[in-house]
């Protein structure tokens, strides 16, 4: 489904801020995958992410989306395959525009947008049982504005928005990492459920390694702009915290990943 | 020196009517200035090349309505200037805005082909003007033909149009534009089209105003839409600070920003009763809308001292 051939980014090229943030990485999405990406801190995983979705060309190599080559593609073209949720709860909603109004706007995704009225009386009852899915309450609130609720409540709104119009793609930009756990865990575990009732490619980044043994049925780890490791199938089942740092610290040659990892 | 309440009182008509022309000019920067969330120096232009457009039209012998019409197409195209410099040149919005209005300068003054054009209200059929209130107050000529009626028409059609307008996909996406950038292309809104289409939206109107205001006064004059941006803020400003907790209702609401220009040009005329130097209105509207912009900043730094600061909106 999605298809990274040989990507390479470097931020503020020529000058002392240089940066390479991708080193010609490659990978392959398997229609339905779920995949979880860790690393640390300036590894690239949120580069990879939005050259994937389109936030900034890419130097070098192409992005195929199924089939389709996006590489030159804007990002509000693209977004017609990909469905999205930031790590910022304020980055994916529309804060002055009510809960219906922002699905409506999701739900057009990809489309011309018409001067046909911006929300059917027909899509409201499809809203009100979605948001009852996330047991939120949300369903009663439709024309609440999206500012007026909690961070975690944006985010599984966000999530509604990003695959309420089956996406191609998933991208999920460590969408947990700013809520309080009891509310991570609840966002997540929504995600999980939408991801696996859709059957939807989905790339995850998360900081949290055991959420990414956790979950989904392959984990990749970046290092300095490279994919270092990447397990799949039985071998991530098995999969534990110890057993991930030692893989990291045989690919990158370094035993830093330690202190790095565990601590963030 | 004594002070006349009835000569205030004989001045209300022409505040009014000249208030809601106005309010055609604030509704546009409402668009722009609380829909985008841009602060959009075209309109001090773009008000007098809507002026300039209709009276030499009109003096050309073309028909009030074609006149208008043109004026309002003539700011889509100052609109469409300033929003080219921001997208395709990547200017930032006051500056994309300080270059068209610069630039308009000249082409107003070549539309017009002088400084000042006058139109006289005897030899040509006008929509509104300040000749037919004195004569509707008079009583020689029907109720129909005031301008506070005509304006006032003016106002609640483009209202209703931008009710509409606003409440469609397009529209809705040009909202979701103006709040947060990220969110609307994410969900695949192409943002640089939206913005060009809000300033176009957003000037046309203001030069609509224009070509009112030149009827009414009788003269399209260069420097007519000078601090007009400040004008048009402090009716936004009034409007929602007056109407604000009345209306939740969007059309409601953008006919609270017209009600705002009312109150402005009332107050001024207020002002102006009480023999307040003309020279000095500008420093104190600047001064007015300053404070006014200012009294919500200073509200949230009171109320939440440790609030983390952003957040919210995206520019």
């Amino acid at each position: 489904m999605l298809e990274i051939q040989k990507i390479s980014k470097t931020f503020n090229p020529n000058t002392v801020n240089e940066k390479i943030a991708l080193k010609g990485l490659s990978l392959v999405l398997k229609d339905g995958e779920f995949v979880t990406v860790i690393g640390g801190n300036g590894a690239g995983k949120s580069t990879m992410l939005n050259a994937v979705a389109g936030v900034f060309p890419v130097d070098d190599g192409h992005i195929l989306i199924g089939g389709d080559d996006v590489t030159r593609l804007p990002e509000y073209k693209r977004a017609a395959f990909i469905g999205r949720v930031f790590q910022d709860p304020m980055m994916g909603t529309a804060a002055s525009m009510g809960i219906e109004e922002n699905l409506a706007l999701a739900l057009r995704r990809g489309q011309r947008r018409s001067l046909r009225w911006g929300i059917s009386h027909k899509e409201r009852e499809q809203y009100r049982q979605l948001l009852a899915s996330l047991g939120l309450g949300l369903e009663d609130r439709l024309t609440t504005k999206v500012g007026l609720l909690s961070g975690g409540q944006r985010q599984a709104l966000t999530l509604l928005m990003a695959t309420i119009k089956k996406p191609r793609l998933l991208l999920l930009d460590e969408h947990t990492a700013a809520l309080d756990p009891k509310t991570a865990a609840k966002v997540l575990e929504t995600t999980e459920s939408i991801v696996n009732r859709d059957k939807l490619t989905t790339l995850m980044i998360t900081h949290n390694m055991k959420d990414a043994i956790m979950h989904g049925d392959r984990l990749i780890m970046l290092y300095e702009g490279q994919i270092v490791v990447d397990v799949s199938g039985e071998e991530k089942k098995r999969l534990t915290v110890e057993k991930l740092l030692e893989l990291f610290s045989r690919a990158s040659g370094s035993d830093e990943a330690e202190d790095k990892m565990i601590l963030s | 020196m004594s002070l006349n309440p009835l000569e205030l009182f004989a001045q209300l008509p022409g505040a009014v009517a000249q208030g809601l022309i106005w309010g055609i000019m604030a509704i546009g920067v409402y668009i722009t200035y609380r829909i985008l969330n841009i602060a959009d120096l075209t309109v001090d232009g773009s008000f007098c090349t809507g002026g300039a457009v209709c009276v030499v039209m009109l003096l050309s012998g073309y028909n009030v309505g074609l006149s208008l019409l043109c004026a309002f197409l003539a700011g889509m195209l100052t609109g469409l200037a300033t929003g080219l410099f921001q997208t395709v040149c990547g200017i930032s919005a006051i500056l994309a805005g300080i270059l068209t209005q610069l630039g308009l300068w000249s082409v107003n003054l070549n539309i017009m082909g002088k400084p000042n054009q006058a139109i006289n209200v005897n030899n040509y059929d006008l929509l509104v003007s300040l000749r037919y209130l004195q004569e509707v107050l008079k009583g020689t000529r029907p109720f129909y033909w005031s301008p506070i009626l005509v304006a006032g028409l003016f106002v609640v059609v483009i209202v209703g149009l931008l009710y509409w307008f606003f409440g469609t996909e397009l529209g809705c996406s040009i909202r979701a534009t103006g709040t947060n950038l990220h969110m609307a292309r994410a969900q695949g809104i192409n943002t640089d089209f939206n913005k060009v289409l809000g300033l176009m939206l957003s000037n046309g109107l203001v030069a609509l105003s224009g070509g009112l205001l030149a009827q009414y006064q009788g003269f399209a004059d260069i420097n007519m839409g000078r601090g007009a941006i400040v004008i048009g803020l402090a009716a936004v400003i009034i409007g929602e600070v007056v109407f604000a907790r009345i209306f939740r209702n969007f059309a409601l609401r953008l006919l609270g920003i017209a009600a705002g220009a009312i109150i402005y040009y009332v107050v001024i005329q207020a002002v102006l009763w009480m023999k307040l130097d003309p020279n000095n209105l500008k420093l104190l509207s600047a001064l007015i809308v300053a404070v006014f912009l200012a009294v919500p900043h200073w509200k949230k730094s009171l109320t939440a001292p440790f609030a983390r600061k952003g957040g919210g909106r995206d520019a």
